[in-house]
């Protein structure tokens, strides 16, 4: 106990004096954080929604998340926009594990998420957790751009291991 | 003489310009495209198949999510194929007002359009300044329908709502600043000499070839063929207005392009005069609760989506839900020429082609 009050004083003198202490993985996750390179991916209504998260209006670089990857080599952030049907699912599976560690997943859209409106049908899986692990879901029949935003904010606080 | 092998290439399901789930499989020699083979269905949804366990007003959402990015065009073809099988009247100002948004809606998707092929091409900056333009229109439709994309307005026998006061500033300063956002594009993307060389006598399909194979739409009429269903069988009340088809000589992608820039422009003039003569009154007629046609009733009915004609066949079995319901996808159809203007070009030509078509895949696969 008196061990762990002694390292915390001297954690915080050194902090006052510009010398901060941490992991190397802390700080990689504080960049990986600040900025995902999301895969242009998609297939349906979620990604012109993601496009127009893009553009001018609200504009994602001013999150550094804009460094969108055609391939799945470079990305690190999986956006799973659209439903995934069963004949893109083994395309989806291919993306996901081409993907370099470590590597996040963000279900947009209800399709994404539950197989949205088109459960019932005999073509879509229900909701991409079925093929991968999923980081996080954001409902919406397509969410905002706000709502992307949210959910890539959300994201940023579990990479950093705030949740 | 040099013997190269022929080796195919496969540009898609995932590929940024391949508009989501299209999967071209090339066969190249060298640089030269031999044949290009689509293969579709990455976006099945079975959206024909859902429609037959759903009564009649439930698949109004479905319809829309057929085309996205022109959401009002497939839910008012659906409405008003409904409507022409269970003979329901529209008030005159459910009519204008479902005008005014189909023809928001083709603008939007036009401005996609433009775009995404900018984008395709290279040009990153046209995809910013048509989207920023479009935002506009989305927030019309917010207004209007609290929806911003997938807005599912149109109601059997009407619309779903009237419109707020604010909305016609809004439609009206747009329609003021359209203009000057075409001069914008004419500056950035149409006089773009580098844009030029990439779709100027690209992918030129003949007119014989176009009719041969069903295409329809602003890629028919690229090839000059004078023919919107909004003039040879008008449906609603588009007799009504006064606007000119724009029309294409060479059919090939410049062409394709030209006549969807010039549709934005008459898009905006039925627009001005629908805001003219917009009538006051009911928004949405009496509809029974429950739609039961009789059984063996069935219909089509066509309209002039962004995309070209857009079909609903709907057979009845006297139950409140379709017996069969199936969409004549203008996409799907359009698409099927993608390898007889690929052959022979090159590699690049086939992402020009693709972007000049303007599939959108939802509704291609349905």
């Amino acid at each position: 106990m008196v061990l762990k009050q002694q390292a915390d004083d001297d954690l915080e003198m050194m902090e006052k004096n510009g010398i901060i202490v941490t992991t190397l993985e802390k700080i990689w996750n504080w960049g990986r954080a600040h900025s995902f390179w999301p895969l242009s991916y998609g297939c349906n209504c979620c990604p012109i929604e993601m496009m127009a998260a893009g553009a001018s209006r609200f504009d994602i670089a001013r999150y550094g998340y804009e460094v969108f990857r055609a391939s799945p080599r470079q990305a690190d952030l999986l956006v799973v926009a659209g439903p995934i049907t069963v004949k893109m699912a083994p395309a989806v599976q291919r993306i996901y594990e081409q993907m370099p560690s470590p590597k996040w997943v963000l279900a947009m859209g209800n399709c994404a998420t539950s197989g949205g409106p088109f459960r019932d049908g005999y073509s879509v899986l229900p909701g991409a957790d079925s093929l991968f692990k999923v980081d996080v879901f954001v409902p919406g029949c397509p969410p905002r751009p706000e709502a992307l935003f949210h959910g890539l904010l959300e994201l940023k606080q579990k990479v950093m291991g705030k949740k | 003489m040099l013997q190269t092998d022929q080796y195919i290439i496969n540009i898609g399901p995932q590929h940024p310009s391949t508009h989501g789930g299209l999967h071209v499989e090339a066969l190249m020699d060298g640089e030269n495209v031999v044949d290009a083979i689509v293969h579709l269905g990455y976006v099945h949804r079975s959206i024909e198949k859902i429609a037959e366990s759903r009564t009649y007003p439930q698949f109004v959402p479905y319809a829309s999510r057929l085309d996205y990015l022109a959401s009002h065009l497939p839910t008012l073809g659906y409405c008003q194929a409904v409507e022409k099988m269970m003979g329901i009247e529209v008030p005159e100002r459910a009519e204008y007002l479902r005008v005014i948004m189909a023809e928001f809606s083709r603008i939007s998707s036009h401005l996609i359009f433009i775009g995404s092929m900018a984008i395709d091409l290279g040009a990153t900056t046209g995809l910013i300044y048509c989207l920023r333009d479009r935002e506009r229109i989305m927030d019309m439709f917010e207004m209007t329908s609290g929806q911003r994309m997938i807005a599912s307005y149109m109601r059997i026998g009407g619309i779903a709502e009237d419109v707020p006061e604010t909305f016609y500033a809004a439609a009206r300063s747009f329609l003021d600043d359209l203009p000057q956002m075409i001069d914008e594009y004419n500056g950035l993307i149409t006089g773009n000499e580098i844009l030029q060389c990439r779709i100027k006598g690209v992918g030129t399909l003949s007119a014989e070839d176009a009719i041969a194979y069903g295409v329809t739409g602003p890629n028919l009429r690229a090839c000059g063929i004078d023919y919107d269903i909004r003039k040879a069988e008008p449906y609603g009340i588009y007799d009504r207005f006064e606007f000119d088809v724009p029309l294409g000589t060479k059919g090939d992608s410049w062409n394709r392009y030209i006549v969807r820039l010039e549709e934005i422009k008459e898009s905006a003039r039925i627009i001005e005069q629908a805001l003219d003569a917009l009538p006051q009154g009911d928004i949405r007629t009496k509809v029974p609760r429950v739609l039961k046609p009789e059984s063996g009733w069935e219909i089509y009915h066509r309209i002039e989506s962004s995309k070209g004609e857009l079909g609903y066949y709907i057979v009845a079995d006297g139950g409140n839900k379709p017996y069969r319901l199936h969409v004549r996808a203008p996409s799907f159809i359009n698409l099927m020429v993608l390898p007889i203007i690929s052959r022979g070009g090159k590699l690049q030509d086939i992402i020009a082609n693709i972007a000049t078509l303007d599939p959108v895949l939802g509704e291609s696969d349905r």
